[in-house]
């Protein structure tokens, strides 16, 4: 009798990650790690000055210090600027615009060598004039910081639908509103870093912390002279990226571009307080909103103009409109949208991608401005965004069809499992009575893609996928791990089809040199586009399998089924065949030999943006609801945030412990943009470059918080799932501001609610209510 | 050249001995001498927790204690929990309740709940939320770290999985 193998999922397990067990002991080297045979070290020696002209750079001193290999200025480097408008050259030849400016870079033997030789670098300068702020870069007369745009603005978006004049005629009330968003940085536990190795013929290895090796190829080549086929990127294990590592920064090139002239490795690494001043920010953003609505809450129009303190140069904050495009236009019903945004060059530091991307910002505006007007309204926070919900099959103003979501679900669960109507009346009551400590609840929601964003001609991802004669199976992605669990969930799919065992499963990923190509992690894309490619390929391989063996066995293919290493009946689980043992008669057949080795490339069915910003853009979206109940010293202002109740729809969960950690860890991260982080920049300058000043959520500080998610099942998704990173970093911040306002009464339209500006703002209250009394 | 000095010291169990530049770290000597990269330079001025290693039964910052204090001690780092007995229960717990992301923080974090729970086995989540106040993760939230902990206490007590 052959033993019986029932039917195993490892999709929606607790499965373990499968770098963990190296990981905890030790055993992985990571990028910050890595050393290679004769390695130099490389260290930049950046501007003093927020703007001025450089009259002269003299490195002679520091090329003559013993260990000193090389010493680069502009001078002896090709003049290519990267960036997303191609407007930063990595070596600066005559002009500093930021603090942060690369002016020359030295390579030597030793890290100590370096710091002493970026000493000996002579520079002078003569100041220009400067300016920080948007409005005033604006002006007329204000200091041109690149010249090919005198108006000082970098990039400009516009999105018109519907007739908002009209609807505003037709609106019983308008709320209008101002939000300026923060500086925050993305503090990486591993400090910015790359290693470049150039080989005889050229060719360039770089090993990189970057999101987006196969596009990164194209977008540095240039800068070093090299063709981007001769270009390899390995991304070895990273500390932490969170959008940070979607663009090339000067340091990349500089690395090359030393290894090209010294021909030996070159490492460059960055200090922490150089990781503060000269990674890019989360991107400020100073909205206005006006905003309309019926007498009985529902929405008639949004009209948002933006203004983006663009920094210096132009990497990808200066895209974030795009993503907060659609927030304002398809978060809520609304009709008739108006949205303008412009980045405006300054003299500060300037900003990238960050984890939620330009929706971050733009929910923390758009969830406080909707508690504004559910008060104005007169109805509680619920039903107010109860009655503007989207519903399944809506299609956005800006094309997005919006098939398979639950925001009525997110908001009810929510609400109900946090007793919010009920505390939340009593918490506003409670504004008045004697005491302290005050209590408030509030909620706020988001929407985000889910199922990838087609911002390039493609947002697909390739797969190679075999088998050996052991039934192990090893999938090479085009995706990258860069810690949030994809080689997980890659494992956990293909292990399904295949009928194997996690620990038969090898993931190789993160080389250009071996991976097809993938865009890139961002996007919350990667366990849908990635996972979708792997699933597919797996398929595949299963088919030739199940082929085999129904021939073999003369049956139908659709009566067998893969478990635990077996060939199985479909209906009874019997075993009829180990795997392996069909793999190596498939291999060993002579001239019929078969092995098993597929490929995939999955192209999900999204759309550009046309000129209009109108298109499907993401195969699949979803929403978060979040609940934070607080409580506030109104003396001190410090905020506590006991609990959350956080509410997802994320498709179907893969890795039940992978997407918990995503969701707790990207709360912990929305935390601290809410309350405590700030990036303090004041006339271009950093002010607090350390973790000592720039403070990030510790373990007390983090509340309870209970999960709830929404099974929705993505037809699209593999195995029913959405992406799901984003959300929780997207919704948190706004919920707890709601709350703020439930306790006190105040209104902190800025980020972060640090404890001396809620303080201020709690006894100015008290002021202006004290005089207002007879 | 720094002057450098002789050292002598238990290292994970086993006599080691180096020439250490005097006014080198702790945590640079065990990276670059002794080749153990599980401790991490993060913000090099004990503010994050990723550096901690044990010394003679205390969790230290790394970075901050001169390598030269080495000697005499009895060291334990990330590397020297792992042994013929397989993972440390702390380890373990690490890698079963999903408490590893990114993973650069984990060394430290495992280090300091070890040395947490070698002084109160019976440690509540709210002491052990002190015990890694300084340690910062900005992947996981701390939320499995905390699980992980709570489930490595309850092993080293004997009261096998939680």
């Amino acid at each position: 009798m052959n033993k019986v193998i029932p039917k195993h999922s490892f999709v929606g397990t607790r499965a373990v990650k499968l770098d963990a067990p190296d990981k905890a002991t030790g055993r992985t080297r990571y990028i910050n790690d890595l050393v290679l045979p004769r390695m130099l070290y490389a260290k930049i020696r950046r501007s003093e000055r927020v703007h001025a002209r450089i009259l002269r750079v003299d490195t002679a001193k520091a090329k003559a210090l013993p260990g000193v290999v090389a010493v680069i200025t502009a001078a002896d480097t090709p003049e290519i600027a990267i960036g997303v408008l191609k407007d930063n050259p990595p070596l600066k030849r005559d002009r500093v615009r930021t603090i942060r400016d690369e002016i020359a870079a030295v390579a030597a033997e030793s890290e100590a060598i370096c710091d002493e030789a970026l000493r000996l670098i002579e520079v002078e300068y003569e100041d220009l004039p400067t300016v920080f702020d948007c409005t005033e870069a604006l002006q007329p007369g204000a200091p041109v910081i690149h010249a090919n745009r005198p108006d000082n603005i970098a990039m400009a978006h516009q999105f018109d639908h519907g007739d908002v004049a009209a609807a505003e005629a037709a609106s019983d009330f308008v709320v209008e509103g101002a939000y300026n968003v923060h500086y925050v940085t993305h503090c990486n536990l591993g400090v910015s870093c790359c290693v470049a190795d150039v080989d005889v013929e050229g060719r360039v290895t770089l090993y990189s912390q970057t999101q987006y090796p196969f596009i990164m190829k194209m977008d540095i080549a240039p800068s070093l002279g090299v063709h981007p086929g001769d270009l390899r990127v390995i991304q070895p294990p990273v500390g932490g990226a969170f959008g940070s590592k979607l663009d090339v920064y000067p340091y990349e090139p500089i690395c090359v571009l030393l290894a090209q002239k010294t021909r030996r490795p070159v490492k460059l690494v960055f200090s922490r307080e150089e990781e503060f001043v000269a990674s890019p920010t989360r991107q400020p953003v100073e909205f206005r909103i006006r905003a309309g609505m019926k007498r009985d809450g529902t929405l008639t129009f949004r009209d948002v103009d933006t203004l983006l303190n663009n920094g210096g140069y132009t990497s990808w904050g200066a895209t974030t409109p795009f993503v907060t495009m659609r927030t304002i236009s398809s978060h809520y019903r609304v009709p008739h949208v108006r949205y303008r945004a412009r980045a405006i060059y300054t003299n500060n530091p300037y900003a990238g991608s960050f984890r939620g991307y330009g929706n971050v910002q733009a929910t923390w505006a758009v969830e406080t401005h909707m508690d504004k007007m559910a008060e104005v309204a007169g109805l509680d926070p619920i039903a107010f965004r109860l009655k503007n919900a989207n519903e399944p099959g809506d299609v956005t103003p800006q094309g997005a069809r919006l098939a398979n979501i639950d925001l009525k679900g997110c908001l009810r669960i929510a609400a109900e499992k946090s007793d919010f109507l009920r505390k939340w009346a009593a918490y506003r009551a409670g504004r008045a009575a004697p005491g302290r400590i005050k209590r408030g609840i509030g909620i706020a929601a988001s929407l985000h893609n889910a199922g990838g964003a087609k911002i390039h001609k493609s947002d697909g991802c390739g797969t190679i996928l075999k088998l050996d004669d052991y039934a192990r199976a090893t999938v090479i992605t085009g995706g990258s791990e860069i810690g949030q669990g994809l080689d997980t969930v890659i494992a956990q799919l293909v292990a399904d089809e295949l009928g194997l065992a996690l620990r038969d499963i090898t993931v190789v990923m993160n080389d250009t040199a071996t991976g097809p190509w993938d865009v890139g992690v961002h996007a919350s894309r990667s366990t849908y586009i990635a996972g979708n490619s792997a699933r597919r390929a797996a398929r595949k391989a299963r088919a030739m399998i199940l082929d085999e063996a129904a021939k073999q066995a003369n049956v139908g293919v659709a009566q067998l089924d893969l478990r635990a290493g077996f060939v199985v009946q479909a209906d009874n689980g019997v075993a009829i065949v180990a795997i392996d043992k069909l793999l190596r008669q498939m291999h060993f057949a002579g001239e019929d030999a078969k092995l098993v080795m597929v490929t995939d490339y999955y192209e999900p069915p999204s759309e550009n943006e046309d000129k209009n910003h109108v298109g499907d853009m993401s195969a699949a979206y979803s929403h978060a609801a979040h609940v934070a109940e607080i409580a506030v010293d109104t003396r001190t202002g410090e905020i506590k945030v006991e609990t959350i109740w956080s509410v997802q729809d994320v498709g179907r969960i893969v890795n039940r412990n992978g997407i918990e950690g995503q969701i707790e860890g990207g709360i912990a991260m929305g935390l601290g943009y809410a309350l405590s982080e700030e990036l303090v920049i004041e006339r271009g300058r950093v002010r607090n470059p350390s973790f000592r000043d720039y403070h990030v959520m510790t373990a007390p500080e983090m509340p309870k918080i209970d999960m709830t998610f929404l099974e929705t099942g993505d037809a699209e998704g593999p195995a029913g799932a959405k992406g799901i990173a984003e959300l929780p970093t997207i919704v948190i911040a706004p919920a707890v501001g709601n709350a703020l306002y439930n306790a006190t009464g105040v209104r902190i339209d800025h980020p972060p609610l640090a404890a001396e500006k809620v303080a201020r703002a709690i006894w100015e209250r008290a002021q202006r209510s004290t005089r207002a009394a007879p | 050249m720094s002057l450098e000095v002789e050292i002598a010291f238990t290292l994970n169990g086993r006599a080691v001995s180096a020439a250490v530049p005097a006014t080198a770290s702790a945590l640079t000597v065990l990276r670059e001498r002794f080749d153990l990269a599980g401790a991490k330079l993060v913000c090099g001025e004990g503010e994050c927790g990723a550096c901690t290693i044990i010394v003679d039964g205390l969790s230290r910052n790394s970075c901050l204690m001169p390598a030269v204090d080495l000697a005499g001690r009895t060291v334990r780092t990330v590397e020297g929990l792992w042994g013929e007995r397989g993972l440390d229960p702390v380890q373990q717990a690490f890698v079963d309740t999903g408490a590893v992301q990114c993973g650069y923080c984990t060394a430290g974090m495992v280090m300091q709940i070890r040395h947490a729970l070698d002084r109160n086995p019976a440690a509540g989540e709210a002491e052990l939320r002190r015990a890694i106040e300084g340690n910062v993760c900005r992947c996981t939230g701390y939320a499995k770290v905390i699980e992980a902990a709570l489930a490595a206490g309850q092993r080293m007590r004997g009261g096998g999985a939680p």
